[in-house]
């Protein structure tokens, strides 16, 4: 059982403070992604964890230890880096094994464990090769292989997988699930992606600027964001966000464009407050090309700029309120650029955001 | 097809003034140090011959017959002066090399006040000749009693090489991602272990490459090993050539021989070193 807990971690780069205080409890054999920018702090968050970073304040609790001042040694952890980190003057075999003959087990003990792991990354082929003579995608895969030999505790991953091609990304994405189902292992995963982290996360940490802004399972981030940053780094196109103001019964909008209050706002906000309306562009979309709307709706008459065909479904850029919109078409048919279509918006998935402090209404 | 044979033409004849070219450069850089092994297998007519003799003939042995001689034959104390080159070269190579893996390290990896101004001052050393020093060095040593030993000169070679090899091993680590010996912490070493484990490993050529040229400046060094050393006993092999000179005349032909025993180490360490400094640096444990 290792759970990790941090208590009001700070973190100090001489007078600048890069991580503010933050809190988090991650459970036995949760699957954490810690998303964010780059920038925000992710990786000093990751590395504290893993005792590369000195901490500034705070504590942090594997397992049932406080391990603060701890080596990395001794917190029966493994990493895998960015860059991989692969020991370049060993073969793949002497890789996998390098942490077990430190450990000074004995060779049998290491050769069964190297081969375990080996076979579940399907790296056989490849066990006498030095790193240098594998492909990026082999790679990232010893060193996963690296990591999980010594059946740690906690595996820390640092953005592994954005060095690879974009086809290679998400076939290792799904391979880093299946290793998690397969090693029941507590996981805290780091990534600007935010593909990444709706895909693999039991439980998403979204973080800006050293602070923790919203965590939560993917769906409840991507339904109900705690604010604007959230809701348009989170999803893919971004929430869609048209700045306004609440009227009588109404919210008004520039150009004259005047929509109904959607009904769970309806007693939140008062008279002559300035708003944000947050949409997704799958709560837009046009009129025979959109799903079942059950509740509120409006209609909103649209010219579409640029039509994008993906296929199954068509992304649509338009301008409303003097805002860029991106709505979607369902089933779609080709569109002209300049064409004027009716959009019927879905009230009931539309966020408010307070237009000063940026936060969800709800 | 006209077109075809004459940019055919064209990159033969750049072929071959590109060889011609490659001819003539190694001739002058190794012509002086043929010369230098011929004579010493020549009888001093043939050396001091004008025009020269350009054809080698009546080769022998004799400049290396007399040299290993008694002293009444022109003979010179070759294996003293070599081990003591021998003594001195090794041992102040294999200092320097490991202040020079302590300080490369730490310039690399640390981050301290004063890094770049210690950094520039370390190589600012290397700046002010060498002989300039022999007469303040002279002083010193003899003043504490260490002038015409091992131990004086193998202090002024490691003084003299260690900014150097600080240099050196300093780019070799930076070249290595910090992330190596992190991952090795991971896995279970201390520092201490990740470094002799996982960095030094890596930066190996590194190490040998500094190695060599360390070793390559005390054993060819003359200058002040002429001033500091007097007798037998500390003499280096550079200084020994002097023994050809006497006051009237110059055994060239013992000179050369001499040079020659003191070119053969260094051409073999070099080949040996050499293979380590090509295959060595084989990186792509990280992202390529
Ligand atoms: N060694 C350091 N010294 C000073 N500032 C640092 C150091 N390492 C990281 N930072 C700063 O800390 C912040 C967070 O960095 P990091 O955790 O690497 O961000 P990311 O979320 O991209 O992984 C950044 O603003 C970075 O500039
Ligand atoms: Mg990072």
């Amino acid at each position: 059982m290792a759970q990790v807990i941090l208590k009001n971690i700070v973190k100090n780069y001489g007078k600048l403070e890069v991580v503010h205080s933050i809190n988090l409890d991650v459970a036995h054999n949760e699957f954490v992604v810690l998303v964010g920018p780059s920038g925000c702090g992710k990786s000093t968050t990751l590395r504290m964890i893993a005792g590369l970073e000195s901490i500034s304040g705070g504590e942090i609790i594997i397992g049932d230890n406080v391990v603060n001042n701890l080596p990395p040694r001794d917190r029966n952890i493994s990493m895998v880096f960015q860059n991989y980190a692969l020991y370049p003057h060993m073969t793949v075999r002497e890789n996998l094994g390098f942490s077990l003959k430190i450990a000074k087990r004995d060779q049998t003990e290491i050769d069964k464990s190297v081969d375990e792991a080996s076979k579940i990354l399907s790296l056989e082929d490849y066990m006498d090769r030095k790193p240098g003579a594998l492909s990026g995608g082999q790679r990232q895969r010893v060193a996963m292989g690296r990591a999980i030999v010594r059946h740690p505790d906690v595996f820390l991953f640092d953005e592994p997988l954005s060095n690879l091609d974009a086809k290679l990304r998400a076939q290792m994405r799904v391979e880093i699930k299946k290793l998690h189902q397969k090693i029941q292992t507590t996981i805290i995963y780091v990534t600007h992606d935010q593909v990444e982290a709706m895909t693999l996360a039991d439980r998403i940490v979204i973080m800006r600027d050293g602070n923790i802004e919203q965590q939560g399972s993917p769906t409840q981030v991507f339904e109900n964001p705690i604010n604007t940053f959230v809701a348009t780094f989170i999803g893919s196109p971004p929430m869609n966000l048209l700045p306004g103001r609440v009227g009588k019964n109404m919210l008004e909008f520039s150009g004259g464009l005047i929509l109904p209050i959607p009904i769970d706002f309806k007693d939140i906000v008062k008279p002559g407050q300035d708003i944000i309306l947050g949409f997704r562009a799958d709560h837009i979309m046009p009129v025979g090309h959109d799903l079942t709307i059950d509740g509120d709706s409006a209609m909103i008459e649209m010219s579409v700029g640029v039509s994008e065909p993906l296929g199954t479904e068509t992304l649509l850029y338009t301008q409303l309120a003097g805002q860029e919109i991106l709505a979607k078409m369902l089933r779609p048919r080709i569109v002209q650029d300049g064409e004027t279509l009716t959009f019927n918006l879905d009230l009931g998935q539309c966020n408010l955001f307070d237009a000063v402090t940026q936060r969800n209404l709800r | 097809m006209n077109i075809n044979r004459l940019s055919k033409l064209k990159s033969f004849f750049l072929k071959v003034s590109h060889h011609v070219t490659l001819f003539i450069a190694m001739s002058i850089i190794c012509i002086p140090g043929l010369w230098i092994v011929l004579n010493s297998f020549r009888p001093t007519v043939d050396i001091m011959a004008k025009p020269p003799v350009w054809v080698p003939r009546g080769l022998n042995l004799d400049n290396y017959r007399a040299m290993f001689g008694g002293a009444g034959e022109g003979g010179v104390p070759v294996m003293q002066y070599f081990t003591n080159s021998l003594i001195i070269s090794c041992t102040s190579t294999i200092i320097a090399l490991f202040v020079g893996m302590a300080g490369g390290y730490a310039f690399a990896r640390f981050r301290f006040k004063g890094k770049n101004a210690i950094f520039v001052g370390l190589l600012l050393t290397r700046a002010v000749p060498g002989v300039a020093l022999s007469l303040p060095l002279f002083i010193v040593m003899a003043k504490t009693g260490i002038i015409d030993t091992h131990f004086g000169l193998i202090l002024v070679y490691v003084a003299m090489n260690v900014p150097f090899t600080i240099w050196l091993i300093d780019g070799f680590f930076r070249q290595i991602p910090p992330d190596l010996a992190e991952a090795a912490e991971i896995d279970g070493c201390t520092r201490w272990q990740a470094f002799w484990k996982v960095e030094f490993p890596v930066a190996k050529a590194g190490v040998a490459s500094a190695g060599i040229f360390a070793f390559l400046t005390s054993w060819n060094e003359y200058a002040l090993a002429s001033q500091l050393t007097r007798s037998t006993f500390s003499k280096t092999m550079p200084v020994g050539l002097r023994d050809f000179t006497s006051e009237f005349t110059i055994n060239w032909g013992g000179m050369c021989a001499l040079a020659v025993l003191l070119i053969i180490p260094a051409l073999i360490l070099t080949f040996i070193v050499q293979k380590h400094l090509i295959s060595g640096l084989t990186f792509g444990g990280v992202k390529g």
